[in-house]
């Protein structure tokens, strides 16, 4: 059999759960075995229930332990669950708590890790793997030696799984060992953002050090952002500003990602940068210098200022 | 106490990378230490600056070249240097398995390993590694405290961000923000030169084999459409609308 882990958060899904879904679906069928979903944490009734619309076995491992990802607990409570159920294949999202859980499950497990994955495939009875490496600059096909083997899936690449099951929800209790509850949680700071999360995000208007300043966030990509309900997102230049929070860096040590349409704004377009978007699947670049790099990997490009152009592209994005 | 930095040597950002038939083709690229790296080794310097009596010890497990980025984490003031040399790519987990082995041998309490390799594009080095010494672990750590046998860290979750506490001895991986790596100084480098690297080779640590086996390398060549869209700002702002919208049916 094949087990996901579905994410969520606080017991909403997250579209990660449905693509790993149809991710294991697909890899079910050359590998045999069916699809199992688990989902960890606390009151998951709700979670569970919508879950085993798309799926026939859900289960459940509900503990005040595993209310928040942690990566010991969850290791304990999938690798357990994976050699109960004599897992063939693990699947995770490669979020940033996912690939760190992962990494500990394959090690316990003593199974191979095919991580951050854009495509599966079976090859006598191998699993074959495409993933990015050397900064998203280069393609590359990994086999897993050996099964089980662990997984995780670059969100926002595989579809989303159809509701078309009406699946059964059992609940199991999470057995963790006394130091899995080691590493203790503190305060929480959410990225703040009324936007659609980067990750999910399927049109990205993305300023650089171009904008000018953090009050050109608010005149130029904010307004552009909405009419397009996209996600912003930022360079490491504009984050060393501190024009913008962190959360919002596309690159190299910021997020990747690979929306429908990438907007540069101002953004020279270094190779840090383009490692974390050049996967995108258009990609408009405004910059006022037309030999700037971002070009280079741009379909469609303005030469000018964005002072003027960001406003009448608002403008005319509104008015179709 | 003990700090071990996991180190590896990965191209420069800016290289030029070919692919060829075989897979990539690395010759005539500089090489850098991997900046994830650079962030590990200025944090254990700034735990000996703060106070603590510590030997920090760079650790690496990679081909002969790796020496390079060996000799720099010597220059920022690492003490010494462990290097497990061997041309085998091996898989994350695998490595994973033998920079514990020396760890354990070495007796570290807490280990820095970078947060995301740039060759590789892989996170789970570090997690691999607590695992496998069954130590916890914080991942894309941004700040660091340590409290006697324990550390406050910050670190990037899903959602934003969020403070732990962990006992020691703990594994950490590294993220942009934990702090500005300094440059080596020329007299540094110097005495780097004379600092004991010591080598090993994958037979002294049981010759392990492999999980994964890399088929195929690619350059990403994704042919993009470079269209310039002409005109004053008006103009050129209301084509690309509908370009997006009718060409690519986008927007
Ligand atoms: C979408 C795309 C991605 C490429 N990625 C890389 C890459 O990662 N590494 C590499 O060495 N060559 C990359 N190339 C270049 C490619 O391998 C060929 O070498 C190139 O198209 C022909 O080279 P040129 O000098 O004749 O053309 P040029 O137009 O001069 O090549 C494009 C220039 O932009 C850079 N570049 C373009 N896209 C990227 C990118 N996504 N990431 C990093 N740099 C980029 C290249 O390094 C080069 O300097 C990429 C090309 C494209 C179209
Ligand atoms: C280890 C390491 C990791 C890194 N990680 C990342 C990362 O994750 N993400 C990242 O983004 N960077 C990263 N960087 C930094 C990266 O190398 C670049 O410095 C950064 O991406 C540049 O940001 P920028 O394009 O906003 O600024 P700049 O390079 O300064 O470019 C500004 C651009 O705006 C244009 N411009 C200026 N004014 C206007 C105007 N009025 N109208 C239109 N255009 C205008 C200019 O022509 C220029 O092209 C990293 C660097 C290192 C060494």
């Amino acid at each position: 059999m094949i087990l996901v882990i579905a994410e969520h958060s606080n017991g909403s899904l997250k579209k990660s759960a449905l693509e790993l879904l149809s991710a294991a679906k697909s890899l079910s069928e050359k590998l045999g075995g069916e699809v199992v979903a688990a989902l960890l944490g606390q009151d998951l009734s709700g979670a569970a229930s919508e879950l085993a619309k798309y799926v026939n076995k859900v289960i459940a491992v509900e503990d005040a332990a595993l209310a928040d990802v942690r990566a010991e607990p969850y290791t304990t409570v999938l690798t357990n669950l994976a050699k109960e159920l004599e897992a063939k294949a693990v699947l995770v999202s490669a979020s940033k708590s996912g690939l760190s859980y992962s990494a500990r499950v394959a090690m316990r497990l003593d199974a191979p890790l095919l991580e951050d994955v854009t495509s599966l495939d079976v090859e006598g009875g191998q699993v074959i793997a495409s993933r990015f490496s050397y900064l998203a600059r280069v393609t590359e096909t990994v086999k897993a030696l050996a099964l089980p083997i662990v997984i995780s899936v670059k969100p926002n690449i595989f579809p989303v799984a159809e509701a078309s099951a009406s699946g059964t929800v059992d609940k199991k209790a999470a057995d963790l060992a006394a130091s899995d509850d080691r590493v203790k949680v503190g305060e929480k700071a959410a990225a703040k953002t009324g936007r659609v999360a980067l990750d999910e995000a399927d049109i990205i208007v993305t300023g650089g050090r171009g904008v000018g300043s953090a009050e050109g966030f608010t005149k130029l990509v904010e307004p552009l952002a909405d009419a397009l309900s996209a996600g912003i997102g930022a360079t490491r230049a504009v984050v060393d500003a501190g024009w913008r929070p962190y959360s919002e860096q596309v690159g190299q040590t910021g997020k990747t990602v690979a929306p429908g349409v990438y907007i540069a704004l101002g953004v020279s377009g270094a190779v840090q940068h383009l490692s974390g978007m050049n996967r995108s699947k258009i990609i408009v670049a405004i910059n006022k210098d037309a030999d700037a790099p971002i070009f280079k990997v741009a379909d469609y490009g303005i030469v000018g200022d964005v002072n003027e152009v960001v406003p009448a592209l608002k403008e005319a994005v509104s008015s179709l | 106490m003990k700090i071990i930095s996991v180190i590896k040597q990965v191209p420069d950002a800016e290289a030029r990378i070919r692919a060829t038939p075989t897979g990539i083709d690395l010759d005539g690229v500089t090489f850098v230490i991997d900046g994830m790296d650079e962030y590990g080794v200025e944090q254990s310097l700034r735990l000996r600056e703060g106070g603590l009596d510590t030997e920090l010890i760079s650790l690496a497990l990679g081909p002969k070249r790796f020496e390079e980025a060996i000799r720099t984490s010597l220059a920022m003031g690492s003490d010494r240097a462990i290097h497990i040399e061997t041309d085998e790519a091996l898989d994350p987990i695998t490595q994973a398995k033998v920079l514990a082995s020396i760890i354990q041998e070495e007796g570290a309490e807490l280990v820095f390993v970078g947060g995301k390799e740039a060759d590789w594009d892989s996170a789970a080095l570090g997690p691999a590694i607590a695992e496998a010494l069954g130590w916890p672990h914080s991942d894309w750590t941004t700040r660091l405290e340590i409290n006697d046998t324990s550390l406050s860290v910050t670190h990037d979750s899903d959602e934003g961000s969020e403070t732990l506490t962990l006992p020691l001895p703990a594994v950490i991986t590294t993220q942009q923000g934990l702090n500005e790596p300094r440059y080596p100084t020329l007299p540094n480098i110097m005495k780097a030169k004379r600092k004991e690297l010591k080598k090993l080779t994958l037979a002294d640590v049981g010759s392990p084999s492999g999980k994964t086996q890399v088929l195929k390398q690619e350059i990403q060549t994704k042919s993009r459409l470079n269209k310039v869209v002409q005109g004053d700002a008006a103009d050129a702002a209301k084509e690309l609308a509908r370009l997006l919208h009718e060409e690519a049916k986008a927007i």
